[in-house]
């Protein structure tokens, strides 16, 4: 029994040597991860789906039948037949062509959204947790205020003071996400921090600034993994959201959120135009939230709410 | 208890003071003037001078800044700069109509979602648990605006048996009731079921048993009353989310609640009118939380008489 | 022997998991005498537990199933009984007891709402009748401050006195049958002396049947006039308490017994613990599942199971006792 017990220890003790050696991983254990990973049929069934989304949205020029911008005033509000699948927006646009377009907005977005919410949110969540005391407390007291404030108010207000572009939606949306991210940063580093090795390493001289970058964040590393990738859906939605008021994608760049937002108008007679880029966000949304369960299951199953 | 209460309210304090300063500063750094939107083009520099003067705008920022808080302080927060009215009038005028919405949408979030994940929970593994699962993430990754606008296409084109839009009557706010709660099933089915299979693998529901209480009976009463701790804390912020207005859900039934009000007073740069909803919002979102909070002592007695046993 | 008020037949109770077929309990046979306590010892794992809530029927099935035999009670097979049969013997004929205080009560329940739930349950007493008879029970198992007690929350008690409203809720319905799964490894010391005596009086009070479920012969030494023990889901050694105390036949259970510390003896003295563990179910071996650990262990422990076989007036599953021991030669 105490045997046994000892061997996890050393276990435990070679895995985290090696996460400070290595700087990103352990091999043994992401694939152990990864076999837990694959044994999850929905999530796998998922992950298959977001690469299929991914190689639309990269290939965009190539499957889709049209240009999404080309406007053809013969055919306005096609029904939906052999030449437009979907039909056609009032301009005369193929909707396929700009559901497919589409995507490429929405991936685009959700990612670098994230990686802007990671950036902001790994740093202050790690500066709060590995500090503690004052430092803390006014991180915390920022994240309660960026909760409580509304947040499509606050991504307008930046938007309207940035201006409406793809770039500044960037922007509005990782502001309005990373405080989750912190949150879960700055718990796992304040556990972490009282664990051994980062206090021997603090021991042995090492400065905080290495510490936190080779000591703490490699190992809330699975942690980011899954933040970013549930991250994701709720970004893209935020940008559906915004660009269905109007204050997100500009037309006539396709966005799902502004399609749907356009044919508005006409769901009495072309219901298929704004049910399809719903459709679309659905199935990336789900595909993201679904994967990213798995993920989290697999990697790092404490996260589970 | 008490001090925890205390200490709550503090924070409550700071984060509402933190929150009018932010969106003060915002709305001095977001471009477009409120004036010369106002007077449309016609005006000349002398008009919107003296239009300035007569809003305070001429005033230094940090002494605007005190008059909005002393106003704040008495829920005075002006009068809008496009249809004159008293902010907190049309504050009060939106909230009756977003309280029926948010009413609406949350007894119908409540019903399917919380009896959902009860029964997903005990049906473990089961063709229902798959089906409710299925169903919850599809509640969850569906945007609200499109579910609003799917459920237009059918229930009142297609079928034509309910408005779909309008705020005077009970029926219009079926709708816009579902599509605005059907994310908050969603979730809540998801909460209730993890928090019921937590709890049902827990002693005491195996002692209950022992005595001979029934399946049904130990998962009503024994399972839920402990299950319903992290229920009440996610329900409650829903429900505080509902209360601050849907601006797309409002937009797509046209319903003049809290939303409809915050996205017209930004695209009019209407700041008083914005201030007002800003704090209106945060306000709620604040105060549901410490509620939420506290509300835990009531729920859980470790909580209630832990400190005062110790 | 006595009239017997439990008696349980070739019970099998298997798991179905991810790694395969689990045989918790594997053809277990045993019975429980009116007004006697039968002791049932093993390590964690060893299937006693399980053995228990077949009883109970609170096996959760799947992943579980009883693959075969028979629980006789009172001359009636429990597991013939529906679910809402079973529930009316449960709490009411047959209680039990659990191993952790500390978590087996309902944290947002008081102690009364508790112990009253089964009165008013089974007895069908009102709400004032019950609360009448629940402070009784509170003091009986000797509570002090009954009355204060019976309206407070679990998390206000120690786990001794939990332990003893545990008790207090088992025995509230007079059962016929009381199952105690390691009533006392959760306590200290002091403690679990006081509760074991507590058991013997109530039972000798109340005149009902005990099964108890140890991995400490020195609980077994208190309170058992039967012994069993159990290994790797089968019975090893079935005996009176006399006989196991005077001699230990198994080797497995005259390891347990070395692992009972004495009072009296040399403090210095190491605790003779035995070597490894319990194989889990995906690793057992071919021949004696106690054989990788048994120090007198020979070839033909390891090639096939010996059979539960009679011997000195007890039930003993080792080829030491039999005719082929010394048929084999030591490796």
């Amino acid at each position: 029994m105490s045997k046994n017990i000892f061997r996890f220890f050393n276990k435990q003790k070679e895995f985290e040597q090696d996460i400070l050696k290595n700087g990103m991983g352990y091999s043994g254990f992401y694939g152990d991860s990864f076999k837990r990973l694959k044994k999850n049929r929905m999530a796998m069934f998922c992950a298959m789906l977001l690469i299929l989304i991914i190689l639309v949205a990269v290939f965009a020029p190539v499957l889709a039948p049209y240009d999404p911008t080309y406007q053809d005033y013969s055919a306005v509000l096609a029904s939906p037949g052999p030449a437009h699948p979907f039909g056609t927006d009032e301009y005369g646009r193929d909707i396929l062509s700009r559901i497919i377009y589409g995507s490429r907005v929405s991936i685009s977005i959700g990612i670098v959204a994230q990686v802007v919410a990671s950036l902001v949110g790994v740093t202050l969540g790690a500066v709060a947790g590995y500090y503690g005391g004052k430092t803390d407390s006014i991180i915390s007291r920022i994240m309660e205020i960026f909760q409580a404030f509304p947040d499509l108010i606050f991504a307008m207000a930046i938007m309207t003071f940035m201006g409406k572009g793809v770039l500044n939606l960037f922007i509005a949306l990782g502001l309005l996400t990373w405080v989750r991210t912190a949150r879960m940063i700055r718990g796992s580093v304040m556990q972490l921090k009282e664990k051994e090795y980062i206090e021997a390493s603090r021991a042995n001289g090492a400065t905080t600034f290495w510490i936190i970058t080779k000591g703490l964040i490699p190992n809330c590393l699975s942690t980011i993994i899954v933040l970013v990738t549930l991250g994701i859906p709720n970004a893209i939605m935020y940008e559906a959201s915004l660009s269905f008021l109007g204050i997100g994608i500009q037309p006539p760049t396709p966005s799902w959120g502004n399609m749907i937002s356009a044919a508005q108008t006409f769901i009495s007679y072309r219901p298929l135009y704004s049910i399809m880029p719903g459709v679309a966000i659905m199935i990336t949304v789900i595909a993201f939230n679904i994967f990213g369960d798995g993920l989290r299951d697999a990697l790092d199953p404490k996260l589970k709410s | 208890m008490l001090s925890y209460t205390a200490k709550r309210l503090v924070q409550t304090v700071f984060v509402l003071f933190g929150i009018s300063l932010i969106t003060f500063i915002l709305l001095q750094v977001v471009p477009g003037d409120p004036v010369a939107l106002m007077l449309e083009k016609r005006a000349d520099p002398e008009t919107i001078a003296k239009v300035r003067h007569e809003l305070g705008l001429d005033l230094p920022i940090y002494v605007q800044y005190l008059n909005f808080i002393k106003g704040a302080l008495h829920l005075d927060f002006g009068t809008s700069y496009f249809t004159k009215e008293v902010v907190s009038a049309a504050l009060f005028r939106c909230f009756k109509v977003t309280v029926k919405l948010a009413c609406m949408s949350f007894i119908f979030a409540a019903l399917i979602g919380i009896p959902s994940g009860i029964f997903s929970a005990v049906k473990r593994g089961r063709g229902i648990d798959t089906f409710v699962m299925v169903l919850s993430i599809i509640g969850v990754s569906a945007p609200a605006f499109w579910v609003a606008i799917i459920l237009q296409i059918i229930f009142g084109l297609k079928l034509a048996v309910l408005p779909i839009s309008g705020f005077d009557s009970v029926a219009a706010y079926i709708l816009p009731g579902i599509a605005l709660g059907a994310r908050y099933a969603g979730s809540m089915a998801r909460i209730t079921r993890t928090s019921m299979l937590e709890v049902m693998g827990q002693d005491y529901i195996r002692t209950a048993r022992a005595k001979g209480v029934r399946r049904w009976g130990v998962i009503m009463k024994h399972a839920l009353k402990n299950a319903l701790i992290p229920i009440v804390t996610l329900v409650g912020t829903d429900f505080g989310y509902m209360l601050t207005g849907s601006m797309l859900i409002e937009k797509v039934f046209s319903i003049p609640g809290i939303g409809k009000l915050a996205v017209d007073a930004m695209s009019n740069r209407d700041l008083p009118l914005l201030e007002g909803t800003v704090m209106y919002i945060a306000f709620v979102f604040v105060i549901v939380n410490l509620i939420v909070d506290l509300s835990y002592a009531f729920l859980d007695p470790r909580i209630r008489y832990g400190k005062g046993a110790a | 022997m006595g009239e017997k008020i439990l008696e349980v037949k070739h019970l099998k109770t298997y798991f179905h998991t991810d790694a395969g077929l689990s045989k918790a309990v594997n053809d277990v046979s045993f019975s429980v005498e009116k007004k006697k306590t039968l002791g049932i010892v093993g390590e964690s794992g060893c299937g006693k537990s399980i053995t228990s809530l077949s009883i109970m029927g609170l096996v959760e099935i799947p992943p579980g199933q009883i693959a075969g035999g028979e629980i006789i009670f009172e001359g009636e097979d429990l597991l013939k009984k529906s679910e809402k049969e079973m529930s009316e013997i449960r709490g009411k004929k047959i209680a039990m007891i659990f191993q952790e205080p500390m978590t087996s009560l309902n944290p947002v329940f008081t102690v009364g709402q508790q112990i009253t739930e089964a009165l008013m349950l089974h007895e069908k007493l009102t709400k004032s009748e019950a609360r009448k008879k629940g402070i009784e029970m509170l003091k009986k198992v000797k509570i002090p401050l009954a009355e204060k007690r019976f309206d407070e929350y679990p998390h206000q008690l120690s786990g001794g006195m939990r332990q003893r409203v545990m008790i207090a809720m088992a025995l509230c319905c007079n059962p016929d049958l009381l199952i105690c799964d390691e009533p006392t490894t959760a306590l200290d010391v002091t403690i679990q002396a006081q509760i074991l005596e507590l058991i013997n009086e109530l039972k000798e009070e109340t005149g009902t049947s005990v099964m108890m479920i140890t991995h400490d012969l020195g609980v077994i030494a208190e309170v058992a006039d039967d012994v069993m023990v159990m290994y790797a889901g089968k019975v090893v050694e079935y005996a009176t308490g006399d006989q196991i105390f005077e001699k230990p036949m198994h080797p497995y259970t005259h390891g347990l017994m070395s692992c009972i510390p004495k009072l009296d003896g040399d403090d210095t003295k190491r605790l003779s613990v035995i070597e490894g563990m319990v194989p889990s179910f995906d690793e057992m071996p071919k021949g004696c599942a106690f054989c990788p650990r048994c120090p007198e262990a020979k070839d033909i422990c390891r090639q096939k199971m010996p059979k539960l076989a009679e011997a000195e007036g007890r039930y003993v599953r080792c080829f030491k006792y039999t005719q082929e021991w010394e048929e084999t030669g030591n490796e």
